[in-house]
């Protein structure tokens, strides 16, 4: 039995299988249809969330199976003080894998030591969230038409971007990209990350606080949310969190077919104009998310079409 | 200072100066009913200063607790007044329930009862520690 606790549980091999699969369902959706008929998805979120959630049940249901789960902690019986791994191991005995997010770093690794499915892990904290990484390469994929050979911006809150983390020590992988690193100080990428993905492969990477002087450098600008329920402070999230807003002035002296990508939701760091821009990604990643996730589904239940 | 030697036991040598009280916590010696002798600042050739705990009964030492602590001190069973068995440690892969993780947001600290995690990784040139579960590193005291 497979687990997707972190992006690099899946080999190389693996993730690009897996991109192969998500745009084959996106030319051919028939073809998947009924591959999980009969399956049940359990989506167990502890912690608020609206994409990726129902992009894990609408992937589910486009592949013919059903879904069933809770969407606030206060509706399970972690309310009444349940462990993790106690209801991980209930919800085990009714559905064939499980989605779960949870806000403590790790929980779904602890889940996995207990369940009898497969555990995707739907984003735990500040830590991990390989869905949506899953999700970031399908769409690099999709827009440059390869995983390699290029320059990429990463843009706000590095420091407790999970999808951040996780995309850099996925693209750690592939060839010849280069990685620009944009954050207030207080939000750099934490010092592990820059180790263990880049540093100990000999990855060249930058690091600066000024989006507006490295914009035109860019093929990919992965821009962040600064998120409030990460920090203790109030203070030092009300200081932060207007660090980079991409305004379309700011794009102006970007390269015309740069990739605006960002895991959502936003709040003021891309304005609504930046919308109609043709660069920006970030609606198509949506899109390519619930592709991803099927793809996903498919091969932790080892159903081949 | 003269301490008896041993006839069935467990004798640790080669410890650093000043670590054997650490090593009297982790391994519970306190809970032991037979004698035990902390032998601190003995002059040694190799080290200058050691420290050695001599235990006065056969028992299970936890090699993973004492690489952890200290990958040079050296284990020597004694069997009838007689050295059986010198192991030589080594940094264990893998850590259960010896160290907790201090990441406030780990999963660990919430829900206690889960077995503490932690797999050595090089990190920085040197090897490090980090939680399993939300891949802290290990917070060590100097």
């Amino acid at each position: 039995m497979r687990h997707l606790i972190d992006i690099t549980d899946l080999s190389v091999e693996e993730v690009n299988e897996l991109i192969a699969t998500a745009e084959d369902i996106m030319d051919h959706p028939e073809k998947y249809a009924q591959a999980c008929r009969g399956r049940q998805l359990a989506t167990l979120f502890f912690e608020p969330s609206t994409r990726t959630r129902l992009s894990f049940e609408s992937a589910m249901l486009a592949l013919g199976g059903t879904t069933l789960g809770f969407s606030d902690a206060n509706s399970s019986s972690t309310s009444k003080g349940e462990t993790v791994g106690d209801t991980i191991h209930t919800v085990s005995c009714y559905a064939d894998i499980i989605a779960m997010r949870h806000p403590k770093e790790g929980a779904p690794f602890a889940a996995s030591l207990r369940s009898e499915a497969p555990i995707i892990n739907a984003g735990d904290g500040g830590h991990n969230h390989p869905t949506q990484t899953l999700t970031d390469l399908v769409t690099i994929h999709r827009e440059k038409g390869r995983l390699n050979n290029f320059t990429i911006g990463f843009c706000g809150d590095l420091k407790f971007g999970r999808t951040v983390h996780s995309l850099v020590n996925a693209l750690s992988r592939y060839d010849n990209i280069r990685y620009v690193l944009i954050s207030p100080e207080e939000l750099k990428l934490p010092r592990y990350v820059k180790e263990t993905s880049l540093k100990s492969k000999g990855i060249d990477y930058t690091q600066t606080t000024d989006l507006e002087s490295v914009m035109p450098e860019l093929d990919v600008l992965y821009m962040t949310r600064v998120q409030k329920e990460r920090f203790f402070n109030e203070e030092d999230y009300l200081r932060l969190k207007d660090s980079y807003i991409l305004s379309l002035e700011k794009l102006a002296s970007a390269k015309s077919d740069l990739t605006i990508m960002h895991p959502l939701p936003r709040v003021n760091e891309i304005p609504v104009a930046v919308d109609d821009d043709p660069r920006a990604c970030y609606w198509k990643q949506v899109k390519n998310g619930k592709f991803a996730r099927m793809a996903l589904i498919l091969k932790l239940l080892n159903i081949k079409v | 200072m003269n301490i008896d030697s041993i006839q069935n036991g467990v004798v640790l040598d080669h410890i650093k100066a000043g670590k054997s009280m650490d090593i009297y916590k982790y391994l519970k010696l306190d809970e032991l009913d037979c004698s035990v002798a902390i032998i601190k600042n003995v002059r040694s050739g190799r080290m200058g200063k050691k420290d050695i705990i001599k235990i006065d009964s056969p028992m299970e030492v936890d090699l993973d607790v004492l690489g952890y602590i200290d990958p040079h001190i050296t284990v020597n069973i004694i069997r009838d007044g007689v050295r059986m068995d010198k192991k030589h440690l080594a940094l264990p892969q893998r850590l259960v329930n010896v160290i907790r993780c201090k990441n406030p947001r780990c999963i660990t600290v919430s829900e206690p009862q889960l077995d503490a995690i932690f797999d050595l990784n090089e990190l920085y040139g040197q090897p490090v520690y980090r939680c399993a579960y939300c891949e802290t590193e290990e917070q060590r005291k100097a």
